[in-house]
């Protein structure tokens, strides 16, 4: 064996792993004590036995101006905003992949650059004039409007053409002489074919869509809508001019926003990386 | 099967950005439909979500930063390119700029160092590899408001571990009202969030060196370090180059949130990015076209990393 790892390897990678786990390990267990513990006592790595209450107040407290937002709802929203941004960006891209691989048309290679330019531009570059557009469109404080306007990257367009193109010929035309049409032929064999890849679209596009911050923000004024991200925004403006600020609650809030995506990045880690290696973002 | 661009074949060799080859030609499938309206139909989706939520709202920010709008919506008048001397010739956009520059450079510099290191020591051990990369990657997942208010936590005034470290060495740490205070905080958690991204690519791309290509360095090179610079480091370098250009853009604009929830409203004396101005001009200063004019600034300086990035991949070197 060469490149045998010694001690010193290994120390890294566990201050390494110190680095990045810590400071969650630390929320976790703060976020099961009391407020007034964490503010005498600070910060903790010891389980503080308060942890029901805490989960219970974040999860089912009406909180906000109006009183009409629980952590419960905000997570239920966060999901519909992950669910949906995944499961739409599927089946838009997929759709224009197939379009644009299997078909000969006329321009096919100007849509090929209609959609791809918007790998050039994030949205953060475009915020102020999307609004606008959506509130023309009427369409501020509405899930169509949380979601679908996410959708407008090529992002997962260029994967699964990507993936497409090395499906090989042959099977295309062995369908033909079978006899199946566009349809048959998509339905039957592309989409079991593509099902590993789009699991790994899946998990990439529901942690950026549970992730979601500036978009939602601007997105709902309601409380309704409000997601998880935009909670967290709620908490520190509460926290502001407080005396003793809802510590516990605050990192409770955080494991609540941080514990889905975490999970199924851990859970589907082979997906996950071979979908983020294979197709950037 | 002949072709040779299998995903699967070639993502172990290395990652790297599929989005460089629409530049190159591709040669099409051998065989395809030839139906003239079919395929209308499945981009028509796609095509009017990206017209409506994309295009339409690209082509008004470009605009509208030829405009002075009035904040009280009664018209608006043309100013030519106003907006953008006014924006480019401010001192605080110029500040704002140059904290920036910094901030950038600092977070792609710290996140991919790290990351490189923890890969390659990563890539060396076998026992424990896959509890250790595990442990690396989960935070990948945690959103940028979560880390800024996790770093809140950790730099409070009350509670904060660091802010005690610091007052041990007799600094009274501030974060949220002393400017380098709240930089440095900034920053640490910007690369704490970006560290797992790049040591997975780089992980991955040390996996992908072949293991004829390591027994040939380690025969030629007996020095660990030297071998690891003249051999692995050169072969790594498009996956450097790939996360250098993703970097970048992380810290320009995916900061944002973390920049948001550190700040807490009150970025007055606070380090802020452009981003972030561009945020606050539109929507609590009511300057459309100031914000619009900043931008397309940051449009262009995104379209010349990205044409930078298609440039170089399409002339990288091939090995494996």
């Amino acid at each position: 064996m060469m490149n045998r790892a010694t001690p010193f390897d290994h120390l890294i990678l566990i201050l390494a792993t110190l680095f990045m786990v810590l400071p969650v390990a630390v929320a976790i267990m703060t976020s099961t004590h009391t407020a007034v513990d964490i503010h005498s006592n600070g910060l903790s790595l010891a389980p503080g036995g308060h942890g029901v209450e805490t989960y219970t107040t974040v999860l089912t407290k009406q909180g906000g101006f109006t009183g009409q937002v629980t952590g419960l709802r905000m997570m239920m929203n966060s999901l519909i905003l992950g669910i949906g941004f995944a499961v739409g960006k599927i089946v838009l891209s997929m759709l224009a992949a197939y379009a644009l691989v299997y078909f000969r048309f006329r321009f096919a290679t100007a849509m090929f650059w209609v959609i791809f330019t918007t790998l050039l531009l994030p949205l953060e570059v475009r915020i102020m004039p999307s609004y606008q557009v959506m509130s023309d469109l009427k369409l501020l404080n509405t899930y169509t409007g949380l979601i679908v306007p996410l959708l407008a990257s090529a992002t997962g367009t260029f994967y699964f053409r990507q993936f497409f193109k090395s499906v090989p010929d042959e099977l295309l035309e062995a369908a033909r002489i079978d006899g199946a049409g566009p349809f048959k032929f998509l339905i039957d064999v592309l989409i079991p074919l593509s099902r590993t890849m789009m699991a790994a679209i899946f998990v990439i596009m529901f942690v950026y869509g549970w992730n979601q911050y500036l978009w939602p923000m601007l997105m709902t004024t309601e409380e309704r809508f409000f997601t998880l991200m935009r909670g967290i925004k709620q908490i520190l403006q509460v926290w502001i001019g407080s005396q003793i600020p809802d510590y516990n609650e605050a990192f409770a809030l955080a494991i609540l926003a941080l514990a889905p995506p975490v999970l199924v990045v851990v859970v589907f880690q082979r997906w996950f990386i071979k979908g983020l290696t294979e197709s950037d973002k | 099967m002949t072709d040779a661009t299998h995903p699967t074949a070639a993502s172990g060799a290395r990652p790297r950005r599929r989005a460089a080859s629409p530049a190159r030609s591709e040669p099409a499938k051998r065989a395809q439909f030839d139906r003239p309206l079919l395929p209308w139909a499945f981009l028509a989706p796609q095509l009017l979500v990206v017209c409506i939520f994309f295009y339409w709202p690209s082509v008004q920010a470009i605009t509208s930063s030829f405009y002075l709008e009035d904040p009280f919506g009664f018209g608006s008048t043309f100013v030519g390119l106003d907006n953008y001397k006014d924006a480019l010739g401010s001192a605080e956009y110029q500040r704002i700029a140059g904290f920036t520059a910094l901030f950038t450079v600092l977070v792609t510099g710290f996140s991919m160092g790290l990351g490189l290191l923890f890969a390659v020591k990563a890539d060396k051990v076998i026992r424990g590899r896959s509890s250790y990369r595990t442990a690396l990657i989960s935070v990948y997942a945690i959103a940028p408001p979560v880390a800024g208010l996790m770093g809140m936590m950790l730099f409070d005034q009350h509670i904060g571990p660091f802010v005690k470290l610091a007052a041990w060495f007799g600094y009274d740490m501030k974060v949220g009202i002393n400017y380098n205070d709240t930089a440095f905080a900034m920053i640490l958690v910007s690369v704490w969030k970006q560290v797992p991204y790049n040591f997975i690519f780089f992980l991955s791309g040390l996996q992908g060196i072949p293991a004829s290509v390591r027994e040939a360095a380690v025969i030629d090179c007996r020095n660990g370090f030297t071998r690891f610079r003249t051999a692995i480091l050169p072969l790594l370098a498009p996956t450097a180059f790939f996360l250098l250009i993703i970097n970048i853009t992380y810290a320009l604009f995916d900061t944002f949130a973390v920049i948001d929830v550190m700040v807490k409203d009150k970025p007055a004396n606070n380090p802020v990015t452009l981003v972030y101005k561009v945020y606050n001009d539109g929507f609590r200063g009511n300057d459309i076209g100031g914000s619009a004019a900043q931008s397309v600034i940051l449009m262009v300086v995104v379209l010349v990393l990205t044409l930078i990035q298609f440039r170089w991949l399409e002339r990288r070197v091939h090995y494996g």
